[in-house]
């Protein structure tokens, strides 16, 4: 992955905080079509984001970067068993795959969405973390923001932070 | 219509799940699909024959989608198989390569039945 990561190339992208807007509408439309869900954007959420599941994608070339997708277990397997079927929420790991593909799909059409990105940004593969109990550190500076959007009775929070 | 032989490409078991999803749900009558992980399992699939249309991811590991196609190119039991791509790239390059080495079409993630539906239906048969 390295090695086609390197091969992005051009001139950096500087991250603009119209960005927000446009990763909103990438997360809805994902959702939505994949997974029949339609997402509420939250316009006071908690400070703190929470739930037992985290999928990341890092993007590398003119912007690095990382997307990353938190929710709780009933929403994933929620979420997993409508893109799969019935019987996809009896699998953990297939609960925590769903995640990290919706993640990896929430990434691709964000970075579709800006021109200067598409064609010099690389995503990596998606990546899960299961467990509350953990602080992700990212290289300063960095910027970013995060998004917190309703599904029924939960939260589903949605962070993209790039690195300065 | 005819029942459709599908093979899958994705290196993804969740996404190759989802795309013959997509597949059922558009209405697509479906005699067997068969999976592949990659553009070199791909290759064995396509040699037992008999297939009527391939979906397949472009980035992979060990053989990404624009290799399989240049390979699949030089196999018999490849010719007059149409294949789609199925891809979350942004990149325009990426895709006008894949049409250019063989790929009949493409489809960009996130995708709906009726997305996959309208790309498909028009290539079953059109090859044999």
């Amino acid at each position: 992955m390295s090695s086609t990561m390197n091969r992005a190339p051009g001139t950096p992208v500087r991250f603009e905080a119209s960005w927000k807007t446009i990763l909103e509408c990438a997360v809805v439309e994902v959702f939505q079509m994949m997974a029949g869900a339609h997402l509420q954007q939250v316009p006071s959420p908690p400070d703190e984001a929470s739930g037992h599941h985290t999928a990341m994608v890092g993007m590398a070339g003119v912007l690095c970067g990382m997307i990353t997708i938190r929710c709780g277990d009933d929403t994933a397997s929620k979420l997993a068993s409508c893109m799969l079927g019935g019987d996809a929420a009896s699998n953990q790991s297939t609960i925590r795959d769903a995640l990290g593909e919706l993640c990896n799909m929430v990434a691709g059409n964000f970075k579709s969405k800006i021109s200067t990105l598409a064609d010099h940004c690389m995503l990596s593969v998606p990546t899960v973390i299961s467990g509350e109990d953990y602080v992700l550190e990212t290289a300063e500076p960095s910027e970013g923001f995060r998004v917190a959007f309703s599904l029924e009775d939960s939260l589903v929070w949605v962070s993209v932070v790039i690195h300065t | 219509m005819k029942k459709l032989k599908v093979l899958i490409v994705d290196d993804s078991a969740v996404m190759r799940k989802i795309v013959e999803r997509a597949l059922r749900q558009a209405g697509l009558e479906i005699n067997e699909v068969l999976e592949a992980s990659n553009g070199a399992e791909a290759l064995v699939e396509v040699q037992k024959g008999s297939l009527d249309i391939i979906l397949s991811d472009i980035n992979m590991p060990v053989m990404d989608g624009l290799e399989f196609l240049r390979n699949l190119a030089k196999l018999d039991a490849g010719k007059g198989v149409p294949v789609v791509m199925i891809t979350t790239e942004g990149s325009e390059a990426r895709v006008v390569e894949a049409l250019s080495v063989g790929a009949k079409g493409y489809i960009r993630k996130p995708f709906t039945p009726e997305q996959v539906k309208e790309r498909v239906t028009p290539l079953i048969g059109s090859g044999k």
